[in-house]
């Protein structure tokens, strides 16, 4: 019997190895059929995952519109509505929180700030943060890891220990102590904007060698392919195959390996909002409301929920689309 | 309107709230419902009936074990080393001093008792010198009477800060102002009593001698570093891990940040000793890590109360208040806490832009910011605080703090900005310690206040624990760009001077370590406070507090946010309770006792 290897006749349901073979066998012989096309239908057929994304989308686009929803229903972040607050206790005077028709989640205690707002304004610092500093994450690792990995020896050696110590580092220190010494100003920028710049650059910086050891790793397995091999004894240049050879088939992981550290900087940002040392108030940050809810978690607990829910499901709704995207990517790929 | 228009993103957030419903349901399992008649079956005294008054006075018996919790540990229980109000409260179970504060309750506390001294001070040479003569049958615990000399050496022990770090250092800069005498360690005579300005004749009688008089001097005796200590159990550095006792007490156990035991010292007298009724016969004390842990032992009636005395918090108290009022004071705790105007930073150096900040700021707000009017205390209108002779409290308030300009007065402090040259306002920063979340409230709330008025401040959170090098440095402050310091501040001993000295006075401006953060320098201040350590009778020193207060609230360097207060527990099981103002509202210890001893 011959296996059907360049005709994937259950057009229906394709098993994953099949795919893979296809994949690898060439592209022409699919008929066009792109990396990403493959990847987007099995994407498609992946419910969960979908979920996951349409959500990732609902925050972006909810994000870059909190200034024009905030307004629509007639909130400002920023503004006190004490008259909602009792001052015996600091508490909000409705009840699950001060939840109304004008406070769709709720004021927060002390100053009734509407929480409504504040979670959506909350929501543009965590994904700022988890987006760029991903972004900053995989630039140094997919060049750093590329080098390591095409070069080796010393060149490898190097940027190899440098990732093991960057890995070893207590990060989250490092960057308390850091933002304790940070200037107000800096390159122009002021208050907040410093804090949000400095903690892309440290957040993504600790980042890249999770996202450099991949592209490391992947680089020492293709250099030593034949289309390498092949372009190499057609005189390529090492920039030429770098980039034009190797960096195309590096895609998938990266991708992969994004989607996966975007949540995990969003719980960086939280847990450095937390600690007092994220954004500078009265800006609003998921992570700092929870750090003052704690004192209120028996009296109004609805404002410890509110944030916690808000991170719960951004992060999870990342989580999700990115494990749809590596099993799309690479349906070989253990868990 | 507006919101008709959002009816889609409305749905979306009743299905969020929806879910948020369901958590909240197991969420509010855990808060319990047992808010029945407690009142009565309790048998506690009631809200505030321990406030200023004694409270079950008759009911306290001998005997049993007094149950303190905390949540931090004394900075030191050595009687020389200890600065923390509660220490200095505390240590009166174990030290006795000359004179110390009266066992009554408000104001009255506040005044000097005899103790160890048969009498105040006998003062002569005009406030150059104090004497006093020894009481008979006063002990150390191994039965040993207590000498003039033990009062001197311990005394003595406050000039050694080299070794002896944290104390109050006042004794030492009123006898010894040219700092001419090394401490007992360096001491070449042979019985290390070499400092000159005390006399001791014999062994009943002492002297002081002032090179320049202060009419503060016997509060500033009363305080618990002029407690006597023994030569030979003086053990340095670590006496204070076992202080040797003078008092009813004495240490049993002690592990630091965890927990101290004093049992009875069999030796003391109850004739010898004017001030200490000594109720119980064991006092234990067990620190806690966590003060929601703390407030949830206090509730449950597991201790007896905060040896902290600062207040429960946010959490415990809005418990406590809705279900145990009647277990709760609500005390004035002799601090002010307040905003204040480098005026090293721009455009602060111009008392226009000052007052327009004191205008533009929303005071009910700020007042809710530290915690509302019981858990923060009343609006504060001036810089005195209500305990201190002199002070006036709110019925003083030039800026109108209290009255027409509570929310704030945009128009006035418009006109403020005009009149410094600064229409359209400023910019500036505020500095604020991070370790203190109230304090970033009251933040927050000058922020989103003044930004109405055009004036707009960043906020700065330093590292709280370093806060003497940070804004105590005027150069820093200047660097930094800190218009706007929120601290708060608290008598030493109820007096203008012990309060207002270090805050208000040009020379005690220091490179680091500084606490006139306004940069006070007025020649008039600095005379009014020599005059008042220089005026002897009572009359005059209140006179000269309220024209001290009157001045600096006239040169609007502070904007005062409250007097404030704490929300105390005690036990349903206490009696003989009161707060005194000689210990910052705190109850004072020393003569708690227990209605069932067990």
């Amino acid at each position: 019997m011959t296996a059907p290897l360049h005709e994937p006749t259950a057009e229906a349901a394709p098993s994953p190895a099949e795919e893979a073979a296809a994949v690898s066998a060439g592209t022409k012989a699919v008929q066009g059929r792109s990396l990403g096309r493959i990847a987007w239908e099995r994407l498609k057929r992946d419910k969960l995952a979908l979920t996951g994304g349409i959500v990732v989308l609902a925050l972006i686009v909810i994000s870059l519109l909190a200034p024009v929803i905030t307004s629509l229903v007639g909130q400002d972040p920023d503004v006190y509505h004490e008259d909602l607050i009792d001052p015996l206790f600091g508490t909000p005077t409705g009840s699950l929180g001060g939840i109304s028709a004008d406070h769709l989640l709720g004021v927060e205690p002390v100053n009734g700030r509407d929480i409504f707002a504040r979670i959506l304004y909350g929501a543009r610092i965590s994904l700022l943060v988890g987006f760029l500093s991903a972004v900053v994450a995989v630039i140094l690792g997919t060049v750093l890891g590329i080098l390591a990995g095409f070069f080796g020896g010393w060149v490898d050696s190097v940027i190899s220990r440098v990732m093991d110590g960057l890995l070893a580092f207590p990060q989250l220190l490092f960057i308390i102590a850091l933002v304790s010494v940070m200037p107000n100003e800096m390159l122009g920028l002021t208050g907040t904007s410093v804090r949000v710049f400095v903690m892309i650059l440290v957040i993504g910086f600790f980042g890249w060698p999770y996202i450099g050891r991949v592209v490391r790793g992947q680089t020492l397995s293709l250099r030593e392919r034949e289309y390498v091999e092949a372009a190499r004894s057609l005189g390529a240049g090492q920039l030429y195959i770098l980039f034009k050879e190797l960096l195309p088939n590096l895609v998938a992981p990266i991708i992969v390996y994004t989607t996966m550290m975007i949540p995990t900087n969003i719980l960086t940002e939280a847990a450095l909002s937390f600690l007092g040392v994220g954004v500078k108030p009265p800006t609003a940050s998921w992570g700092q409301m929870l750090s003052s809810a704690i004192d209120y978690y028996d009296s109004d607990p609805m404002y410890m929920v509110v944030p916690g829910v808000a991170i719960f499901i951004t992060v999870l709704a990342f989580n999700l689309f990115g494990d749809g995207v590596r099993d799309a990517l690479d349906p070989k790929g253990s868990r | 309107m507006t919101t008709q228009r959002t009816s889609g993103r409305r749905k979306q957030a009743v299905a969020a709230a929806a879910v948020v419903a369901a958590l909240l349901t197991t969420a509010a399992c855990g808060g319990g419902d047992d808010s029945g008649d407690k009142g009565s079956k309790s048998g506690a005294a009631g809200f505030d009936a321990a406030n200023n008054k004694v409270a079950q006075a008759s009911q306290a018996k001998k005997g049993g074990t007094l149950r303190f919790g905390g949540a931090q540990d004394a900075d030191s229980w050595d009687t020389t080393r200890g600065y923390y109000g509660f220490m200095w409260d505390f240590s009166r179970y174990y030290s006795r001093q000359l004179v110390t504060n009266k066992p009554a309750p408000g104001k009255e506390g506040a005044t000097v008792t005899p103790d160890l001294a048969t009498d105040v001070a006998k003062v002569s040479d005009d406030g150059k010198t104090y004497t006093y003569t020894l009481r008979d049958g006063i002990t150390w615990e191994d039965g040993k009477p207590i000498t003039s000399k033990d009062v001197k050496y311990g005394i003595e022990r406050v000039w050694a800060q080299d070794v002896l770090s944290g104390g109050p250092t006042y004794l030492k800069e009123v006898l010894d102002p040219k700092d001419e005498y090394q401490g007992p360690y360096k001491d070449k005579s042979a019985d290390k009593l070499g400092l000159k300005a005390i006399d001791t004749p014999d062994d009943k009688t002492i002297v002081f001698h002032l090179p320049k008089a202060n009419s503060d001097f016997e509060d500033m005796l009363a305080l618990t570093s002029g407690s006597p200590v023994r030569q030979d159990k003086d053990t340095k550095s670590k006496y204070q891990l076992r202080p040797f006792s003078s008092g009813p007490y004495k240490f049993e156990s002690y592990n630091p940040n965890k927990d101290l035991t004093l049992v009875r010292n069999t030796e003391w007298k109850q004739a010898s000793d004017p001030v200490r009724k000594a109720y119980p016969d064991k006092i234990t004390v067990k620190f806690f890590t966590n003060a929601n842990e703390l407030d949830q032992r206090l509730i449950n009636g597991d201790l007896d109360l905060d040896i902290n005395q600062t207040g429960l918090s946010p959490q415990g108290r809005t418990t406590a208040l809705k279900q145990h009022k009647e277990n709760l004071d609500n005390p004035v705790s002799g601090f002010i806490r307040y905003a204040t105007f480098p005026q090293i930073v721009k455009p602060f150096d111009n008392i226009h832009c000052r007052k327009a900040v004191i205008y533009g700021a929303d005071h009910v707000s700020l007042q809710t910011a530290r915690g509302g009017p019981l858990a923060g205390g009343d609006i504060g209108t001036n810089m005195l605080p209500p305990a201190v002779p002199g002070a006036e409290g709110q019925s003083y308030d030039p800026y109108e703090l209290a009255g027409a300009n509570k929310s704030g007065s945009a128009a006035k402090a418009k006109e403020e900005l005009k009149a410094c040259g600064q229409p359209n306002g400023f910019k500036t920063t505020i500095a604020v310690r991070n370790n203190k979340p109230v304090e970033v409230a009251t933040a927050q709330s000058m922020q989103a206040s003044l930004k109405k008025v055009g004036i707009n401040a960043e906020i700065d959170q330093y590292d709280g624990s370093q806060y003497g090098g940070i804004i105590g440095s005027p150069a820093n402050v200047k660097k930094k760009g800190y218009g706007i310091i929120i601290m708060g501040w608290g008598p030493d001993f109820p007096s203008a001077q012990g309060y207002g000295a270090p805050l208000w006075d040009s020379r005690y401006i220091l490179e680091s370590g500084n606490n006139n953060f306004a940069m006070i320098d007025d020649k008039s201040v600095d005379g009014l406070f020599d005059q008042f350590s220089t005026t002897l009778d009572a009359a005059g020193k209140t006179k000269i507090a309220t024209e001290l207060n009157h001045k600096i609230m006239d040169g609007a360097y502070y904007l005062p946010f409250v007097f404030e207060k704490f929300v105390n527990w005690r036990s349903s099981n206490l009696a003989n309770v009161y707060t005194s103002d000689g210990y910052s509202g705190m109850y004072d210890f020393v003569n708690l006792g227990l209605k069932n001893p067990k």
